[in-house]
């Protein structure tokens, strides 16, 4: 699994390239934690374009992030969403917390 | 079940097989001329089993886990299993956001996802014996009615 990266001014945009599991989310849980601090990150975008294959640890992730984030203030959000993993956050109620866009123009308006 | 096909593999309870268990199943499941859908599907509820097999049946010790896949007509049978330490409740167990590891990020929706993605699923547990799961999926590509 893959990370890239943008700053668009205190939103950091993350693009997943790969398949997110229990054995890739430890490194991913690290490394991402560690952009998040160095770089002052405010509101979080995570786009799921190239992302391959997800399971119920996807949600661990993203759950993890956003609770950091959400104490200091900041939003979270998901753009490109496949149908499979769009089942996924469904059925974990991820939307109740986290929102959904299209795109990353829409995304960002929101932040 | 019965059978026309059937394949078995087993593997040590380490988090890089996760992906490997996934994509055997996977090509295995091709003759069933499955959709993108149902082999997604199937990948996913596969990645739970094994997942779980591998962090709450053997936690920080290794053992094996083991993947039976069986076809009968467009029925495919998966089981997964672990001589891990078993599940005390499994009603409990599979309660949607139950999870005995919230400290590592575990969100509790292993068993709800491999509900919601596959067509039947059993589960059988003894403490200190291990579990194994029963799956069944049924393709709806072979269906010519
Ligand atoms: N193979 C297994 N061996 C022992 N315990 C298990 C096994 N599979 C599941 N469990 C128990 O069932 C709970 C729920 O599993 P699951 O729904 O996949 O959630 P999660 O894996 O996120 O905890 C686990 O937290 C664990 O306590
Ligand atoms: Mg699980």
């Amino acid at each position: 699994m893959q990370l890239q990266y943008e700053m668009v001014d205190h939103t950091l945009i993350v693009k997943f390239d790969g398949e997110l599991d229990h054995h890739s989310a430890e490194n991913i849980r690290t490394e991402l934690d560690d952009v998040i601090s160095q770089r002052r990150v405010k509101n979080l975008i995570f786009d799921l374009n190239e992302m391959r294959f997800m399971d119920s640890s996807g949600i661990g992730v993203i759950i993890g992030r956003y609770k950091n984030i959400s104490k200091l203030g900041g939003k979270v959000s998901v753009i490109h969403v496949t149908d499979s993993i769009d089942k996924i956050f469904n059925l974990a109620g991820l939307y109740n917390i986290i929102s959904k866009h299209n795109n990353k123009s829409e995304a960002l308006n929101c932040m | 079940m019965e059978y026309n096909n059937y394949m078995k593999i087993e593997f040590d309870s380490k988090s890089q097989n996760e992906a490997f268990a996934r994509v055997v199943v996977a090509s295995f499941a091709s003759q069933l001329d499955p959709t993108i859908e149902e082999i997604t599907d199937i990948k996913t509820a596969v990645s739970e089993a094994v997942t779980n097999s591998i962090i709450h049946g053997y936690e920080s010790s290794t053992g094996l886990v083991t993947v039976t896949c069986k076809i009968n007509g467009n029925k495919l049978e998966i089981i997964i299993e672990d001589e891990g330490q078993g599940i005390d409740n499994v009603e409990e167990a599979m309660q949607p956001l139950f999870t005995s590891k919230p400290q590592l990020e575990r969100s509790g929706m292993g068993f709800t996802v491999m509900e919601t993605f596959m067509d039947e699923i059993e589960v059988y547990s003894e403490l200190k014996k291990g579990t194994t799961i029963r799956m069944v999926k049924k393709f709806k590509s072979l269906n010519v009615e």
